[in-house]
């Protein structure tokens, strides 16, 4: 009989849960493995700094061993993993903004400049992933976090403004502030053209 | 309705929001703001083809994370350890407090006893 290996892999995940919930670090230590470059490249999408990740990834699996037996299992491993990198990311961007004294209305939109440099990006079926990546990377670190966790990684508002420490309105308004500023940042020439009919 | 006015709602409207009758008859009529409505949608599909692709962290990440997991394991047990030992440690404390205070007393009585019967 025919088995379904994303099921097996979900299964086996449930089992090292469930014995990480018992206290094993070794199991822990194998969720860890298993997940750390999603939970790595999420982090990279939020924060879109290399040591910033690093130090997101780190503290997220802290966070999950200490709260691994609040894990109720009504939510996949993964998803709940994206959440407290969420709010870890969240934290240290904070962080790095109490130093920095960075606004949301100062940062700039280098993204715009980059993409003018490539008038691939201007048509949207040459849109490539590179592209697309860079233009996120770009976004100020409030809508980024947003567009990322709805648009990419699936979350619900609801649980994206919790996270973030934000109400629901407020995470819908940046998210269709990011989907805006993502659109002018490829569709360049377009919208100029738009602009002048 | 102008293209304007529907341009502001789109970034709301791409999956599939319901949108008033008359944004919906401008949309429908309007060539501009299908083909803004069909760029919004085409950037919402590659969003999500980003979750895929991962990005490969150092080598050493792993290793590091592991570690950190490692010492705050050795924290909880040192901490558990602790707290368990806690109520012994108070009870030997307390005890070796109460034995001070009694052979005081009975030092102090020692003495003013030996003081009495010299007077």
């Amino acid at each position: 009989m025919a088995t379904d290996p994303t099921a097996e892999l979900r299964a086996e995940v449930d089992r090292l849960v469930d014995a990480a919930r018992r206290g094993d670090r070794a199991a822990f230590d194998e969720l860890v493995r298993r997940t750390y470059v999603d939970t790595y490249t999420l982090a990279m999408r939020l924060t879109a700094n290399e040591e910033d990740a690093r130090d997101v990834v780190q503290e997220s699996y802290l966070r999950a061993w200490k709260g691994i037996r609040r894990f109720r299992g009504d939510a996949q491993f993964s998803t709940w993993m994206y959440r407290i990198t969420a709010n870890a990311a969240a934290t240290l961007v904070q962080k790095r903004r109490r130093r920095r004294v960075e606004s949301l209305e100062t940062v700039d939109e280098p993204i715009e400049a980059s993409l003018d440099a490539q008038p691939e990006a201007a048509t949207v079926s040459a849109v490539g992933m590179e592209t697309l990546a860079r233009a996120v990377e770009a976004l100020p670190p409030k809508l980024r976090a947003i567009v990322v966790l709805k648009d990419v990684y699936g979350l619900p508002h609801e649980a994206i403004a919790e996270e973030l420490g934000i109400s629901v309105a407020a995470a819908k308004v940046r998210l269709h502030r990011g989907r805006k500023r993502l659109r002018d940042a490829l569709y360049e020439e377009d919208g100029r053209s738009a602009r002048a009919v | 309705m102008r293209c304007d006015d529907v341009a502001r709602l789109l970034p709301a409207t791409v999956e599939g929001t319901p949108v008033d009758l008359a944004v919906q008859t401008h949309i429908e009529s309007c060539l501009r703001c299908q083909a803004e409505l069909a760029r919004y949608r085409r950037m919402l599909r590659a969003l999500q083809q980003l979750r895929t692709r991962f990005l490969e962290p150092s080598p050493s990440l792993l290793a590091q994370t592991l570690a950190v997991l490692g010492e705050e394991s050795e924290r909880q047990a040192v901490r558990s350890m602790l707290s368990g030992r806690r109520l012994a440690y108070a009870g030997a404390i307390g005890g070796a407090a109460l034995a001070t205070a009694g052979t005081a007393v009975a030092l102090i009585l020692a003495r003013s006893r030996r003081r009495a019967a010299v007077a």
